[in-house]
Formats: structure tokens, sequence, C-alpha cells
């Protein structure tokens, strides 16, 4: 949580006032139309496409001097894409930074959401790769603005029929399609779909931006949104058989981490704030003290 | 989908009414002043040689172009008849997936080929709000096996399949609904001679059991003769001759009938 020096030359933030008031009345068109994509004049950041160029531009956008942002990707504060997004708003915005879920006001994210319960004055920014659920099986965007507007989504179950016939059970663990408030059918971003409840009347807004594909969409506080599944195969989130090797969390989302070259492997949260909280307040995993430090962190 | 599926037909009232349809690219004509009706249950085929409008006039019909002039009515499942360019584009899709089938020569444009056969034939069930895996299955089974695919191919894309297999698939696909008008386009193109033979008595014997009306566009006067009840020779965009299947086709009045009857290659 400390200042940083910003470089000059920039606007705040990156992203000159006019750019932002374009992707700001985008948003909130989003948010005046919870899960409809609205299209957006996407800039060129200084990074590839497929590296959160999208919630790059959100997070730019909203972000203001008192804000306080925390970076994940895939659930770590430490990882390339979250730590070079951090320091890119900290060089240009000056803005503090934090890895504490409680304490951010904006969070920008790739794949998860916090474990931690998040609170009406945050807001989560999603980096979207695909923005559309039906890509994937219908290729013309004509027409999937088209089955968007007509709420035409019978090919959404399709997908999920075909999941069922193939593998015997939907077979769809990321970017899991959910219907929101009823109306559109919308992809939540590559999350696991072990995240997709949280969604659901989530006390904080959520943003979705996606560079590439020039599109923002949202989901404001206390939406609705329901996982499509079928009436005998009914939506279930991600269980896991373990637990965390290092903080011994049972309701959590584990990555499967290779410790040697001898098959040996562990499970540990990938949400790495959460699991060092939980080791703070004392709770011990099983491989607490043998993991390398690599994978146990700084809080060891 | 399934509760007015038997319901009583009005057998006096037409289904379809074309009003003279004529459709114009620029200044080339596609079809000229056509108009016909159709009643429940009754085949129509359309013949005339490639480039005399048959396909303009099934994509008039079916509402996928606007005409220049004309237009086509439709006496929906309530019973109201209406004018098909009128129709909301949420209602015309409504009724290409519920009450229209429509049967294209290339089997590929017809079908899903990236997705097994079962979901091709699940797809309208579910865009109609079906939501139990197991009852789409077990009605998508049911369809396999009238259309004489074995069912154990369910799960199989439709890229492991024959072409006379894909054209049955495409029909089962479209038939799912009950619709009470299909559309076919050349729907025996493309494949040999038994092939053919035995997808004309399937689709025979589905029209008369199901009590389909068809509007069947084809170049192959046997395909006629076999499927249809009445027939509309075209040429150069316009309809030259229409009457019953076996009295054009025995007693072809018009000179350009009577060409293209004898042309046929006798065995």
């Amino acid at each position: 949580m400390t200042s940083h020096p910003t470089a000059s030359g920039y606007n705040f933030a990156y992203l000159d006032e006019q750019t932002k008031r374009m992707i700001r009345r985008a948003i909130l068109k989003a948010i005046a139309i919870p899960g409809y994509q609205v299209p957006f004049a996407s800039r060129e950041m200084p990074m590839p496409y497929g590296w959160g160029t999208g919630g790059v531009q959100v997070t730019a956008a909203i972000l203001g001097p008192d804000d306080r942002l925390k970076v994940i990707d895939q659930g770590a504060d430490d990882t390339t894409n979250a730590v070079s997004i951090r320091k890119f708003f900290e060089k240009t915005a000056g803005v503090a930074t934090t890895t504490h879920t409680a304490e951010a006001t904006v969070i920008q994210t790739r794949h998860r959401i916090p474990e931690k319960t998040l609170g009406p004055d945050q807001v989560l920014v999603y980096q979207v790769p695909i923005p559309e659920p039906l890509r994937f099986l219908e290729p013309r965007e004509t027409e999937t603005r088209v089955m968007h507007a007509l709420e035409d989504y019978g090919l959404m179950h399709v997908k999920l029929y075909e999941d069922i016939a193939r593998h015997g059970h939907i077979a769809t663990t990321y970017a899991y399609p959910v219907k929101v408030e009823d109306r559109y059918v919308m992809d939540p971003s590559p999350t696991p779909k072990f995240d997709n409840p949280k969604m659901n009347d989530c006390a904080a807004l959520q943003l979705f931006g996606a560079g590439r594909e020039k599109r923002i969409y949202a989901l404001p506080p206390h939406t609705k949104v329901v996982s499509l599944d079928f009436e005998d195969h009914p939506f279930e989130p991600t269980k896991f058989d373990h637990a965390c090797g290092l903080c011994g969390a049972t309701h959590t989302y584990l990555d499967e981490v290779i410790t040697d070259d001898a098959g040996g492997r562990m499970f540990v949260c990938s949400d790495t704030d959460h699991c060092e909280e939980r080791r703070a307040e004392g709770h011990r995993g099983d491989l607490l003290g043998e993991a390398p430090a690599e994978i146990a962190g700084a809080a060891e | 989908m399934t509760t007015d599926m038997h319901a009583p037909m009005d057998m006096d009232t037409p289904l379809l009414t074309a009003e003279s349809l004529t459709k114009f690219y620029g200044a080339r004509l596609g079809c000229r002043d056509i108009g016909f009706e159709l009643f429940p249950g009754e085949v129509l085929a359309v013949v005339g040689e490639s480039g005399s409008g048959k396909s303009t006039l099934l994509k008039l019909l079916s509402g996928q172009l606007e005409p220049s002039g004309g237009r086509v009515l439709y006496r929906m499942r309530d019973g109201v008849t209406r004018d098909i360019l009128a129709l909301s584009e949420a209602e015309r899709r409504f009724l290409f997936r519920t009450d229209w089938g429509f049967v294209h020569q290339h089997a590929e444009l017809g079908l899903r080929m990236g997705v097994s056969a079962g979901a091709n034939v699940g797809e309208r069930l579910m865009a109609v709000g079906w939501r139990h895996y197991g009852r789409i299955r077990e009605e998508a089974e049911s369809w396999l096996e009238r259309v004489e695919i074995d069912p154990s191919r369910i799960d199989d894309r439709p890229t492991a399949y024959s072409g006379g297999m894909r054209q049955r698939l495409q029909i089962a696909r479209n038939l799912v609904t009950a619709p009470r008008l299909v559309f076919m386009d050349e729907p025996t193109g493309g494949l040999d001679v038994s092939v053919q033979a035995r997808l004309l008595d399937l689709v025979r014997g589905l029209v008369a059991d199901l009590g389909l009306a068809a509007i069947v566009v084809t170049h192959d006067l046997a395909v006629a003769r076999l499927l249809s009840h009445r027939i509309l020779v075209m040429k150069d965009g316009r309809a030259i001759e229409t009457g019953l299947t076996d009295q054009v086709l025995d007693d072809p009045r018009e000179p350009y009938t009577q060409l293209l009857v004898s042309s046929i290659l006798q065995p």
C-alpha cells in the first residue's frame, strides 16, 4: 500500500481523457443492460493482445487517485501478468496497490474470482479473451448478434448436449455459459466453473473487458446469474478430493503443482492471498514446512 | 410444441398462398408473376432447368428473400393467415424451427457438421425449450430409426456419415418438431440412383404418415412423379404450366414441357 512515483509524459492511468470517457460510456451502457456485449473503440495498449488489454482499459477508465488496486492472474498476485499490470498502473497512475483482497477497491483478474466474498465498495474487472459464448458454434458475428437480440439460445444447449453425449456429463469446466437476469447468455470469461456461483448476487460491480474483440459487458451488484444446464444433468461446481497442502482449506479452488520429477505433486490454493491469510490465522496444511519456497511463497 | 401437433387441420383453406410473386436481381429477372395455392398435406413439385428461377421461388416462398412484387400468405397454427414478410424476424425464426422445415440439396448446409447426429436432431427441440437431456435423446433416437439410421450412430458426427445418411439425418432434424410444411431443394441431388430410390421411398412414407405439405424443387422429373401431387413447370422465370403431376407428365401441353418430358432417358 505504498504510493509510487509516476512516469512523466503520461496522462493519469495511461489513457487520455477522451478515451476514458468513451470507455466509461460503454461501461455505463453495459451496466444498464446486464450481460449485453457493448462494442467499444478498443485502443492499442503497450502489451500484446491476450495479456489483458481489455481489462487494462476498463481499469484505466474507472481508476481514481484514491483507489487501491489488486491484480491477480489465475488467483495469484505474483505471476508475470499480475506483476506487470500492477507495475503498469503504479507507474502511470501512481495508485496504491495491494495483494489483500479486502483492502482493494479495484481488482483486475484473469481466470479467478477471489475466495473472499467481495463487498459493495469493490469492483472486479475481468480480462476476457473471447466474449461471445456462441462463437464456437456459430462463427458469423452478424448471426450471433441476431441470436442475442432474439434470445435464440437453443444452440447453447446443443453444446452442453454434445458434452454429455461425449463425456457422460457436462465436461465444460471453464468459460461455463451463464444466463444473466433471465435474458442474455454470457461467457463469464475463462474462469473455472467453480467460481460461477460467486457471480450470482455478488455485492461488487463486475466489469468484463475484451480488448482484441472490442467488447465490454457487465454485471451490476446483486445480478441474477444462473449457469445453464439440463433438468437431468444439473450444474455442479468443481469439487476437489484434496485439501490445500499449505493451509488445509477444503472449500477453495486448488492448483495441482508438480514438485519433482519423480511424480511428486501437491495441491495448493490458487488464491495466494487467501491461502497466506489462512496460514497467518494459524491454519496448517499437511505439507506446510516441506513444500519448496517457490510454492509456499513469502508467508513461509 | 407438442400440444397442437395433432390439432385438427382445416383442409379446405390453403396453407400457403403465393400471389403474383416477382423478383428482379437488378435488371435481371429471377421469377415473374407466380401464383398458386398449397393445401395441407399436398406436395407441389417445382420443375424446370437450371436458371429457370426455381431456387429464387423457393427462397421467396420461405421468406429468405424479399420479393420485388407480390406476397406470400401462410396460415399459422392458430388458424390466422398472415403475410410472411410482415412477420417479425423473431416470428419468422420461430416458424422456421417449428412449423417449417428446409431440406437443402447439400446436407452440409442444413446440418451442423461439428456436432453429433443426436445434437443435430435435438437442436430444434432445445430451441423451443426442451431442457431434459434424456427426453431429447430418446426423441432423437426414435427419429433416427424412422429415417433408417442405426440409433447406435447417434453420437457420430455427420462427417462420418455417407451422403445418403446425411440427407436422411437432415430430414429427421427438420421433422422432429412436426412441421406442417417442408421446403425441399433438390433433395436427391448428388446421390446415386439406389440411394435416391430409398430416400424417395422414405420421404414419400413420411409425407403420407405425417400429413406434411411440401414444396419440392427439382430438375428430376422422376422425383416429381414419385413425390408430388401437383406440378409447376418453370421456364425463364415464369410458370408456364401447372396441373396434376400425372396429367402434366403424361400429357404435356406446352412445347417446353413436352421437350422436358421427352428428354428423359428411357433405360
